[in-house]
């Protein structure tokens, strides 16, 4: 069932650049179970867009089917949503992307929607390069059919009830990383100040912006021998340095040493800038990022923060060289050749 | 000419068939739609069918051209005129043709057909290609126009005429012209001096195809798609369904750029597969751009999860389903109607879908643009459905038609302003118990309109519902929706005979050319017969008069089901012994002679009875 919260606003809640407070981004009641990681990233995306001054209203919320697919009721109330069919959501995403390229496209997904049933479709979405945040709720286990395996559960990991897990996972952002995906970043529900400016930075970014992001599952996967726990994420998570998103015309506040940080220039003429853990790593070079995830994979390390980014990419309505004005304005003066062309058609044809 | 001929040689002005007998991928095609535009172009009604494997070279391919000055254009049967270029088919090619027929062959390598009640052309094709051109693939390549060239003097087809079609063809490509016109001449003064001529076949020019154009169903449908709005196409491809794509970007590509900044104002993605395409322009749909996929049987079976999410949410879209020869992979290079259950009923759960049947390329243009607007009217998929006889061969047909001032019906969509004036808006709410709610696309309005699009069972405010009365209604609501469909879609066309009490009969889509010949033969045999012509589903209430005021009603169609009179039964309750099914389904185009038969012997035997 939808539940809907009572609209009742402190008066002295902090209001951002529209006049709006956070309340305004939030959507109808969770009926997710209580300490579900998707709801921290719900409240993520809450917080990235009442910084960035987002019109609710101009943004599409689309996902396929799962517990995450759940998710888009539970945020931003304004925007329209569409829950699609399982693993399909990058098509309907396309599509509508194409048809109008002026809102701004919050796909939200889980691991067995994209790196099962949907994998086709999530790897076809990137090598297009459409332009949205994608997001990957990703808890290692198939929740509302009651905890079976999904493909980005680790090997060593067991299910709840004890059985092993026979066949390795897949790493979803070295994936995107490889079929072209121009913003690449993995975080976990429950780091908020590493996941909001990366929020931040995907909806910037103009392209295909992939958001992995550590999930856990408290009812099926959150279990000792589960390495997608709360507890084995925060014991192996090695988190790159710290991520501050710097809104166009705004100071660089962080200051770090010389060579140690590296700023990103967004499409909008915001920043991005990183703090350097290691000294030898480039955000901008794919070859480099792809090495880092498999070596600290290999030392049993899960890597978070902005992986890969590429600022430089075309979308596909710019491949396709689409008109500024969205297609779904046209009227039929601008569509429509008329009877007169139809006459020359005809000519062309007898 | 060798073997004399004991049966006397067909006589036939303007009435009669040919068929090329070629290997796939040896550039015959286009020889022989010359040779079939040439005959067009003399006022003379053609119809020709390609009848091609599932291959890219080497294996046997067809070309069958019915000349009839009637205007028949359905397959008649049998072949009067074999252009044998294949000697892997030769044996069969040569069995194939009708006592008193003519062959004409490669006599480059001479052969002993065995036939002595035909006339046997001999011309050595690949020697005189070889003698003049130098290019190995020109000496293949040329062979196919030095044939066409030589039908000239023996069909008496204008020689004029088939040299202006040489040089539109290559008008882009001058350089091609001269050597196309060798070859041409190649074949014709072999004939000159050679062999007698003309057959006792041959055209002679009238005047019957005023207003007419030769065109292909599915370059009809791309057409129609442009005129009928869509912006967004997005297909897998598959025979025989990816010329509408093709034409749809054929025609984009020239009338849809904006003339200021040469953006292109349409896109067409080819998807990864059926299931991405029908997701996308369900996703552009659902955004407010026209947009349709084009697939065949096998897209169909692969789009059903989406289909049932856009009749159940109420998402406008366009399907082309251009069908094949079925099961499975079936027969995927001839033709069928055998998908008509699978998308009236695609998907799980309890669905019905609004289906459009044109009977030829001009339909299909009507149809493709109508399309649009009934699918954005009703919020439901359509589609619109042909067949590889219609969409791939040319037909002649009536020039398309387009009336400036009629608008395009974008349906139920609320602006901005509509919803200001709005205290109340709930996406599933019926408002003018027509079954047909309010849209409104994303983006519309800072605080009013949005709302949740989604497959699972929902209320008037499209909010998740597990409330079974509530499903219940929404399911009820959307038949009535499909009761105010069957107002909104093409009424069937009846013909009724003069003759009180004639059986009635129900046929639909490519069936129309062999039906209408069909009835003419009974006619001459004192059978009289009323038609109706479906063109659309739901079936409104002049099907069901029609049905209601026969005692018995032959359906015919191409598939071995009888799908079309299933749903009849399904959706009428009307009883099986009325609708008496006469089905064909060998892949080929159904042809009126069977169709008359089994009518006759039907028809005489009850005459017997009564």
């Amino acid at each position: 069932m939808s539940y809907f919260k009572p609209i009742n606003k402190h008066p002295n809640l902090e209001k951002n650049k529209l006049g709006l407070t956070r309340r305004d981004y939030e959507g109808g009641v969770s009926t997710l179970c209580a300490g579900c990681g998707h709801d921290s990233i719900s409240a993520c995306i809450i917080e990235a867009c009442f910084r960035l001054n987002i019109e609710a209203y101009k943004v599409a919320k689309l996902s396929g089917i799962g517990c995450s697919s759940k998710a888009p009721a539970y945020f931003l109330n304004a925007s329209h949503g569409f829950n699609s069919v399982h693993g399909r959501m990058p098509s309907i995403a396309t599509g509508a992307n194409c048809a109008n390229e002026d809102l701004l496209y919050l796909g939200v997904s889980g691991d067995g929607d994209s790196a099962s049933i949907g994998i086709g479709q999530f790897i076809h979405a990137i090598r297009r390069q459409v332009n949205m945040v994608y997001f990957v709720e990703n808890n290692g286990t198939y929740g509302l059919t009651k905890g079976q395996f999904s493909a980005t559960n680790d090997l060593e990991s067991k299910n709840k009830y004890g059985e092993d897990n026979l066949f390795p996972p897949i790493d979803l952002t070295s994936m995107a990383i490889q079929m072209g995906a121009s913003y690449v970043a993995r975080s976990f529900s429950g780091d908020r100040d590493q996941l909001v400016p990366l929020i931040m930075g995907a909806i910037q970014h103009k392209g295909f912006a992939l958001l992995d992001i550590i999930s856990p599952c408290v009812t099926f996967n959150n279990h000792d021998s589960s390495t997608k726990s709360y507890d084995y994420i925060r014991n192996h998570n090695e988190a790159m340095g710290k991520t501050d998103f710097v809104p166009l015309g705004e100071e660089i506040k962080t200051n770090y040493d010389d060579g140690s940080s590296v700023e990103v220039k967004l499409h909008d003429g915001s920043r991005l800038s990183l703090e350097k853990t290691d000294h030898n790593f480039d955000p901008t070079d794919a070859g480099k990022s792809l090495e880092l995830i498999r070596e600290k994979n290999k030392e049993g390390k899960i890597i978070t923060g902005l992986l890969y980014v590429d600022n430089k990419c075309k979308p596909l309505t710019e491949i396709m060289d689409l008109p500024d004005k969205p297609l779904n304005t046209l009227e039929q003066d601008e569509l429509c050749p008329g009877s007169e062309i139809l006459e020359e058609i005809n000519k062309g044809l007898s | 000419m060798e073997n004399p001929v004991k049966v006397d040689p067909i006589n036939s002005l303007n009435d009669f068939v040919i068929k090329f007998a070629n290997v796939n991928g040896t550039g015959s095609a286009s020889a022989n739609q010359m040779f079939a535009k040439s005959i067009f172009r003399m006022g003379i009604p053609i119809s020709p069918k390609n009848i091609f494997p599932s291959n890219i070279q080497g294996l046997p391919t067809w070309f069958e051209v019915r000349v009839n000055n009637k205007g028949y254009l359905g397959s008649r049967g049998g072949v009067d005129i074999a252009v044998a270029m294949n000697p892997q088919t030769y044996s069969q090619d040569v069995e194939e043709i009708s006592e008193g027929g003519y062959l004409l062959y490669d006599s480059t390598w001479k052969r002993n057909f065995n036939r002595d009640d035909i006339t046997v052309i001999e011309i050595p094709l690949t020697q005189l290609c070889v003698d003049s051109f130098t290019n190995a693939k020109q000496r293949a390549l040329f062979k196919n126009i030095a044939y066409v060239g030589a039908l000239s003097p023996l069909l008496e087809i204008e020689y004029e005429v088939l040299e202006k079609l040489i040089s539109e063809q290559f008008v882009s490509k001058p350089a091609l012209i001269e050597p196309n016109i060798k070859a041409l001449n190649i074949g014709r003064d072999y004939v000159l001096k050679n062999l007698p001529y003309p057959l006792g076949i041959n055209v002679k020019r009238e005047d019957k195809l005023k207003d007419k154009i030769l065109v292909s169903g599915n370059d009809a449908c791309g057409l129609g798609a442009v005129y009928g709005g869509a912006t967004f196409c997005s297909w897998y491809p598959i025979t025989p369904s990816t010329s509408v794509a093709e034409g749809f970007e054929k025609y984009a590509s020239k009338y849809r750029v904006d003339p200021q900044t040469g953006k292109n104002n349409y896109i067409s993605v080819q998807a990864e597969d059926e299931l991405a395409a029908v997701g996308m322009a369900i996703g552009a749909n659902w955004n407010g751009a026209r947009g349709f996929t084009a697939t065949s049987g096998p897209g169909i079976s692969l789009m059903s999860e989406f289909l049932g999410l856009a009749y159940f949410a109420e998402v406008p879209l366009v399907i082309f389903n251009i069908q094949r020869g079925g099961p499975s992979t079936g027969m995927p290079t001839r033709t069928q109607q055998s998908d008509i259950l699978s998308c009236a009923y695609a998907s799980h759960g309890d669905t019905k879908h609004v289906l459009l049947f044109p009977e030829d390329p001009q339909e299909c243009f009507e149809f493709s643009a109508e399309a649009f607007n009934l699918a954005e009217r009703l919020q439901t998929p359509v589609f619109v459905i042909s067949d590889l006889d219609i969409g791939m061969n040319d037909w002649v047909t009536d020039k398309f038609e387009w009336d400036d001032e009629q608008k395009y019906d974008r349906g139920k969509v609320l602006k901005a302003e509509d919803l200001d004036k709005m205290d109340n808006f709930g996406r599933y709410l019926d408002v003018d118990d027509d079954g047909i709610c309010y849209r409104t696309y994303p983006g519309t309005h800072p605080e009013k309109g949005a709302f949740f699009t989604r497959g699972t069972s929902h209320d008037e405010y499209a909010r998740y519902t597990e409330n079974g009365d509530i499903n219940e209604q929404t399911l009820t609501r959307l038949v009535k929706k499909f009761r105010t469909a069957s107002e909104l879609v093409p009424d069937p066309i009846i013909n009724l005979s003069e003759k009180q009490g004639s059986s009635g009969v129900i046929f639909y889509g490519s069936t129309s050319a062999a039906m209408y010949e069909a009835k003419d033969i009974l006619n001459e045999n004192n059978i009289e017969v009323d038609l109706m012509r479906i063109r659309s589903f739901p079936f409104n209430l002049d099907v069901w008069e029609f049905i209601e005021n026969h005692d018995l009603i032959y359906v015919i169609e191409q598939n071995r089901d009888s799908q079309m009179r299933t749903l009849i039964m399904a959706e009428g309750g009307i009883s099986a012994e009325k609708l008496r099914s006469l089905v064909w389904f060998n892949g080929d185009p159904i042809q009126a002679k069977f169709i008359a038969k089994k009518i006759y012997e039907r028809e005489s035997q009850q005459a017997l009875i009564t």
